[in-house]
């Protein structure tokens, strides 16, 4: 037993949690459960912890892996409860296994996102939702490290489907995890972009699922 | 969570600082308690998270199981302007609930430049900031930490204020409250009570009279309130509360680490040094209940990192053992173990050595003043020879970076003492020539002066601070002095430090000027960032009156001072020999080769002797 891999939950008020903080969070959840965490090599040892996808301030999820390396053997089935039980509220850690495969092969994830419109009557704006995210495409541009890029959504972002829910619209789809990366935000700068009125007043987004390339489960 | 706030959150910077849920934070049922305190740090979340105090006095209210005591910190300023649009109240973040649910509202003062955020968080929470608009019982809002030495100048909006130590008054105060409250007396009713306690001042119960010229005449005391307010302390503290279980922030603070605290008081009696003579008398833990706390609190909070905190470390009886047993635990786990506030000697550096095994960057040294003549002044009992020798042992060690912290404008300071600086700077090169081992490395030393602040409760409480313009030609005068082109000066503005000494020694009236700057917008004035000078020139205006009143005019030693109420445990005598000494450049020894008979150890109880 050498590496292994958490799948936990990150939720609440944990959501704004950024993914730099939360590497040092978990680094010390471990410590505290007294999880035997094997280290770098060096000048600087520091934990060999990995989280597969970093997750944007504000995005919730219940689906996230971790990859991180143990120096002894520890009991799979009681960790994750153990490590909940160190861990800041919003932070829930579901199983822990031996990984098969290799991070790379996630491919796509299932979300969940709410838009909120104040003034606007949902129940009108979700036929036109339904009819702008199938369009054949949906040029969004977007400020990256290497500067101003512009991304096709079509294809990246698919199956989708809303409803009407309290204060707006439900909905769920699957975007591409890695190559290309889609932040769900994107959905939100397409709207405003292209038809400024379907642009929601707030969005809030949760991952479900992690996906290979074959739309399976990944784990 | 309130949805308004789920909606600004992803917006502002660091938002987790906003959200409670932190490790350790302790959540009870309202039903449950009979009293609710909000603890308030009038800074941002980095800094009082950082700040041992706050660990402390929130982890001994929360002790009491019917008292719920969650935390307040004042948003940064995109956080602040989103939450007053949007009409959301300043909240706890325990709970999340507004400060205007709370019974009871305690701020932590521990600088100056912190006053106007504590008006601006009342007012976030829609509580009125003067205590005589609040003439209900509830909420109390109330006050304690070092600030609090010199009552006046916040005066005006506290209903009461606790010198000292917190551990036990604090509680004395809330139970006294919750007892007012459960029996509905009147807020007047209360305060002349817990004016009873040992340790509490009530604003309210003495009045300031003023002579012609500006000075005050008195502090006529009013119902029976007491002539002098002493301080309390915490008399032992292997007994007393520690937060083994410190909140653990889930984003990065300033200083994040295991906090140990060695001991309280100093035997120093630096002159120009508030805490060295406000927090007597000297009280040490021992090294057994050092090694037991550390050891706990660094399994409770899985830091990587712990830190041994006191006014000096190199003072502290049983460092040596006190080490070893935290290296024990430690090391094996990759713990590291760093120890701020040592003096210049070799056995620091003997010490400095073995707990920085690998990383050796820059070491700090405080000489203070550029020649002996001056350091004797100011009683630092440092010699250049000993400053140079510590300099080669880490030069030799490995290490190469010096910084050297100054203040200018230390009384009798003149233009031979502020180039002695410039001096001295060259001879620590000097050292690091003779002594590096890899000169290749290069090295960097670094001068940093700031402007002296006299202090209340210090033997330079009387003094004049230089004015701004002098400080400045001060600054240049040492900038032309400074030429090596590995010494690298930096000096801090005097801007900060002129307000700073108006508010540290004001009387009453200063409360309006600090409010008038709050209603101009002032807020967070420690950071860089908001303080505006002029805007606090434009607040002492309005309100007739001068900062420099307060910072720059020598006192006569029988003026009635500000704080002449309050007795932080020091005869005002001792101050007064001490300040007579520094004209004679007359060094006092420190309280272990010969006690002052300061007069602290009447603090303790019969028996019990200082430093014992």
């Amino acid at each position: 037993m050498d590496k292994l891999r958490l799948r936990f939950e990150k939720t609440g008020r944990a959501v704004y949690i950024s993914h730099l903080d939360l590497m040092r969070v978990v680094q010390r959840v471990f410590l505290r459960a007294g999880v035997p965490l094997r280290y770098s090599e060096g000048f600087n040892p520091h934990p060999l912890i990995s989280i597969c996808l970093p997750l944007s301030v504000g995005t919730a999820s219940v689906c996230e892996l971790m990859d991180f390396r143990v120096a002894a053997d520890v009991d799979l089935d009681a960790l994750p409860d153990a490590l909940t039980a160190a861990a800041p509220g919003g932070i829930r850690f579901l199983e822990c296994y031996e990984p098969r495969r290799k991070a790379a092969e996630i491919k796509w994830l299932r979300i969940e996102g709410v838009f909120e419109y104040d003034g606007a009557d949902a129940s009108e704006i979700l036929p036109r939702l339904e009819e702008f995210f199938s369009r054949e495409s949906i040029p969004v541009s977007r400020r990256t490290k290497r500067g101003e890029g512009v991304m096709e959504l079509a294809g990246n972002a698919r199956d989708f489907s809303f409803v009407r829910a309290e204060g707006g619209v439900k909905l769920s789809c699957t975007v591409s995890a890695q190559e290309p990366t889609v932040n769900p935000e994107l959905l939100v700068k397409a709207l405003e972009q292209l038809d400024c009125a379907l642009k929601p007043d707030f969005a809030g987004f949760t991952r479900i699922e992690t996906l290979d390339r074959e739309f399976k489960p990944f784990r | 969570m309130d949805k308004r706030l789920k909606r600004i959150l992803p917006r502002v910077q660091k938002p987790a600082r906003y959200t409670g849920g932190e490790y350790n934070e302790i959540i009870k049922d309202t039903a449950a308690v009979k009293l609710r305190m909000a603890f308030c740090f009038p800074d941002i979340y980095e800094i009082g998270m950082s700040n041992l105090g706050m660990q402390i006095l929130y982890g001994a209210i929360n002790a009491e199981p019917d008292i719920w005591c969650e935390r307040v910190f004042a948003p940064w300023g995109d956080m602040a302007e989103e939450m007053r649009n949007k009409g959301i109240p300043l909240y706890a973040l325990e709970s999340g609930d507004p400060l205007g649910e709370f019974d009871a509202i305690g701020f932590s003062l521990g600088y100056e430049m912190a006053y106007c955020t504590v008006l601006d968080m009342l007012d976030m929470a829609g509580i009125p900031v003067r205590s005589e608009e609040r003439t209900e019982l509830v909420p109390l809002v109330f006050a304690g930490g070092t600030s609090c030495c010199n009552p006046e100048p916040m005066a005006p909006f506290f209903d009461l204020m606790v010198l000292g130590e917190g551990e036990e008054v604090d509680i004395e105060v809330l139970r006294l409250f919750q007892r007012a409250r459960d029996l509905g007396w009147s807020k007047t009713g209360f305060l002349r009570e817990a004016a009873k306690i040992p340790g509490v001042y009530v604003p309210s119960l003495y009045e300031p009279e003023y002579n012609p010229d500006g000075t005050l005449a008195a502090l006529k005391c009013l119902d029976g309130a007491p002539e002098k307010v002493t301080k309390r302390i915490v008399a032992d503290l292997d007994s007393a509360f520690y937060p083994t279980k410190p909140v653990v922030p889930s984003t990065e603070i300033v200083h994040d680490r295991v906090n140990l605290e060695l001991f309280r008081g100093c035997v120093r009696g630096c002159r120009f040094c508030q805490a060295g003579y406000v927090y007597r008398p000297i009280r040490a833990r021992s090294a057994e209940k050092i090694v037991e706390l550390g050891r706990e609190t660094l399994k409770n909070t899985g830091s990587q990192e712990a830190t041994l905190l006191s006014l000096s470390s190199s003072d502290y009886r049983h460092l040596t053992a006190a080490c070893d047993g935290l290296l024990d635990w430690c090391e094996p786990r990759s713990i590291s173990l760093s120890l701020p506030s040592l003096r210049a000697d070799n056995f620091s550096m003997e010490l400095m050595s073995r707990l920085q095994k690998v990383r050796r960057g820059g070491l700090t040294f405080a000489p203070e003043a550029g020649t002996q003549r001056l350091r004797d002044v100011i009683n630092k009992n440092v010699t250049e020879e000993e400053l140079l020798n510590t300099c080669r042992i880490a030069f030799e060690g490995g290490w190469n970076g010096i910084k050297l912290y100054f203040m200018l404008g230390l009384p009798t300071e003149t233009d031979e003492d502020v180039l002695g600086i410039a001096d001295l700077a060259a001879k620590v090169l000097h050292v690091w020539r003779e002594s590096s081992p890899n000169k290749q490395r290069g090295v960097r030393i670094t001068v940093s002066t700031s402007c002296f602040v006299p202090k209340p409760h210090s033997p330079f409480q009387w003094e004049a601070q230089v004015t701004r313009k002098e400080y400045r030609r001060r600054v240049e005068l040492l900038r032309g002095a400074i030429t090596a082109k590995n010494v690298t000066y930096n000096w801090h503005d005097a801007d900060t430090s002129l307000i700073e000494a108006a508010l540290s020694r004001g009387d009453r009236r200063v409360g309006a000027a600090i409010e008038n700057a709050w209603r101009r917008g002032a807020r967070l004035e420690a950071w860089s960032d908001y303080f505006d000078f002029n805007r606090w020139l434009d607040a002492f205006a309005e309100c007739g009156l001068d900062p420099e009143f307060y910072a720059v005019r020598e006192r006569s030693e029988d003026e009635c001072l500000p704080w002449s109420r309050v007795n932080m445990g020091v005869r005002t005598e001792l101050l007064l020999r001490e300040r007579h000494r520094a004209y004679d450049a007359r060094l006092s020894p420190d309280c272990r080769a010969a006690c002052s008979a300061c007069g602290a150890q009447g603090m303790l109880p019969k028996g019990v002797k200082c430093d014992g």
